[in-house]
């Protein structure tokens, strides 16, 4: 029992990441039917700026953290300056974006490399308090803790400023019909830079909470999470904010039972794709995907 | 006759000019070269090993051209990335042989990478003298390919044992990395040596390369309650799982025992605190009162700012080796001469302790056991 409640709270946690990860691509996927294909790129630049400003600047990781987390949202801005905006006036631009933010990963992960170096790279000892607590034989450390508590907060936040907010409104009306949201007033193409903003900070974000979880960064750490993150969207239903949430869960869960139960690491990806697989052939939206109608 | 007088002037001229020519080469000829290639990991998972290989190598080159006189072979060395890679190791090894037409390689810093890269230099009579590998059948791969390293075969038994007799292990689970030749190796030498030494496996659990969660199999193994973790990784992936453990709780009683991967001070910083306790089968012992040993230990410490480890000493000790070998030769360019002179090496001091090579070709050697205590590897035993 000790055991089964302890995996829970391992793919719980991994969720928890591929969750936030997943809300940002998906936000823009929601917004403008594309798919941007730098924001694993944007994941391991915000975890590495902030391993710099720790181990460089020698901030504290609270400083830190904040810091990184708009400089990747700044990225998110670059992203669609560079690579989306002067393509979107042109016919066909679906896969000229993402082709061209194929590319701006490429600069990314190259500049990366540049700076840290083809190894992989730590954050210094006591950036955060160890703290480990034992309850009744489950084993949960302060980390975690900050880490569930960052992610939910962010949700949170992003769910609220989606409802309430008068940009989040207005990231929902650009997302239901772009021309309509131009003939009513809305700001269309700020609202996108905006949109490319949040998704790229939580992305951003996320590569915080991954490098200091598994204390080891790389430049390339962002290739195998960009697929999964690609299968946690498709799972939760393309677009969808909650879907994003509830498919990272899944995907971190099923990941972690099914190294758990095998012994092995090498069917983990498998497991966890073939059940998007059959995801896809009984529910084609996705888990909370709505056929087609969008929501942000 | 005019004609004749000039025709025997030139003629004169130019047989002044070659016997000119001759004495002018003779001393050159003289200061012999030998060209050894150096393929380390410089880049990619291995990187933290093949720092230090560099370094050691590096410090023995001077110590020997610093005293290599008018007479003495000088050793050229020409260091290469082989990318913790084969397909790297292969480009490395062609560029060594057919480019630069190295007497002698060392290197490649990966069993993985030997597999396959040793097999060109063997088709070519370029002997290689392997400083790190340590899985079974690098070897066996063919009459030019020799080790100084110690194999799994030799220093792992001998770790269980050690262990078995200090702690008194009765049963233990396995977790190793099934996707690569070296922590293949080590696991199956790790099988072999627990069950003769009776010793029972609760559960055997495997991870891939790359991987950062190791919590799933190490929450399946804490709830087993072994007596110890046995581990075959290498250095990343062993900093991963030594941290994780020791934060999923399994108490520091429960000791972590490692294959030559977790033969790192990579290791110890990486993972902190985690890492006392940890125990490690070595092939070279950094306490060891040999003279030689002790200056090594100083010189290094003192040039790189950091101590050596065995990687180092493994690097120092092969340059020596090379060497000797090169010496017992007499000619630098020929491959054969030092192959032949390589397994004539005997009683030669080095920082491994006196060396010679088995009739297998492998490092004859003794193994030690060592622990991790307030930072740094100390004896356990052996």
């Amino acid at each position: 029992m000790n055991v089964l409640g302890q995996q829970l709270v391992n793919g719980l946690f991994i969720g928890g990441m591929y969750s936030l990860f997943a809300v940002g691509y998906t936000l823009v996927f929601g917004v403008l039917d594309i798919l941007n294909l730098a924001h694993a790129a944007v994941f391991t630049m915000g975890g590495l700026a902030a391993l710099w400003l720790v181990q460089s600047a020698g901030l504290s990781i609270w400083a830190a953290f904040p810091l990184a987390t708009l400089l990747a949202g700044v990225l998110g801005l670059l992203v669609n300056q560079v690579a989306f905006v002067p393509l979107r006036r042109r016919p066909d631009t679906y896969f000229s974006g993402l082709i061209s933010s194929i590319a701006m990963a490429i600069i990314f992960e190259a500049l990366a490399m540049q700076i840290f170096g083809a190894h992989n790279v730590r954050f210094p000892a006591g950036t955060v308090p160890v703290v480990i607590w034992r309850l009744g034989g489950i084993t949960i450390t302060l980390l975690q803790v900050e880490i569930l508590a960052t992610v939910v907060l962010l949700m949170v936040t992003l769910t609220q400023l989606l409802k309430r907010a008068r940009i989040g409104k207005a990231i929902r009306a650009v997302a239901e019909n772009q021309r309509a949201a131009r003939l009513l007033g809305i700001n269309v193409d700020g609202v996108i830079a905006f949109t490319f903003f949040l998704s790229s900070a939580l992305g951003g974000a996320a590569g915080i909470l991954f490098g200091l979880y598994f204390d080891s960064l790389s430049p390339d750490m962002g290739r195998p999470i960009e697929l999964k993150g690609l299968a946690v969207i498709v799972l939760g239903g393309m677009g969808s904010v909650p879907g994003a949430i509830l498919g990272g869960l899944a995907f971190g869960l099923s990941e972690v039972l099914t190294v758990a139960i095998s012994g092995t690491s090498n069917l983990r990806d498998a497991v966890a794709f073939t059940m998007l697989f059959a995801i896809m052939l009984l529910r084609p939206s996705g888990i909370l995907g709505k056929g087609r109608t969008r929501e942000a | 006759m005019k004609k004749l007088a000039s025709l025997l002037g030139v003629l004169a001229l130019s047989l002044l000019l070659s016997a000119v020519a001759a004495f002018g080469l003779a001393p050159a000829a003289q200061a012999k070269e030998a060209k050894i290639g150096f393929a380390f990991s410089m880049t990619g998972g291995a990187a933290a090993y093949g720092a230090t290989q560099k370094n050691g190598a590096q410090l023995a080159l001077d110590e020997i051209n610093a005293k290599a006189g008018a007479d003495g072979i000088k050793l050229v060395a020409l260091f290469d990335d082989d990318a913790s890679t084969p397909q790297q190791g292969i480009n490395v090894f062609n560029k060594f042989i057919n480019a630069d037409k190295v007497s002698v390689i060392m290197g490649p810093t990966l069993s993985n990478t030997a597999q396959v890269a040793d097999r060109i230099a063997q088709q070519a009579g370029v002997p290689v003298l392997a400083i790190s590998n340590t899985a079974q059948g690098i070897t066996e791969i063919g009459d030019f390919i020799f080790r100084d390293s110690l194999t799994e075969a030799v220093v792992i038994p001998n770790t269980i044992n050690t262990v078995k007799a200090k702690l008194g292990i009765k049963k233990v689970a396995l977790l190793y990395g099934n996707d690569d030749a070296f922590t293949k190796a080590g696991y199956e030498a790790f099988k072999n040596a627990l069950n003769q030494a009776g010793i029972q496996i609760m559960s055997e659990q495997t991870f891939a390369k790359g991987d950062r969660d190791f919590s799933p199999q190490l929450t399946q193994i804490k709830g087993m309650n072994p007596d110890a973790i046995v581990c075959s990784a290498l250095v990343e992936e062993a900093s991963g799982i030594v941290a994780q453990a020791r934060q999923l709780g399994i108490a520091a009683s429960v000791p972590i025992i490692g294959g030559n991967g977790f033969n790192s001070p990579a290791l110890i910083k990486n993972a902190g605190q985690a890492a006392e306790g940890v125990i490690v089968g070595a092939a070279w012992n950094a306490a060891s009162p040999l003279p030689l040993n002790k200056k090594f230990v100083e010189d290094y410490t003192k040039r790189y700012g950091v101590a050596p480890d065995q990687f180092a000493a493994q690097a120092h000790a092969g340059v020596y080796i090379l060497n000797e070998a090169i010496k017992k030769a007499g000619d630098p360019n020929n491959r054969k001469a030092i192959r032949d002179a390589m397994t004539q090496v005997k009683d030669l001091d080095t920082v491994l302790g006196p060396f010679f090579f088995t009739p297998g070709r492998d490092a004859g050697s003794q193994p030690v056991v060592q622990v991790v205590k307030n930072g740094k590897f100390a004896v356990l035993g052996n």
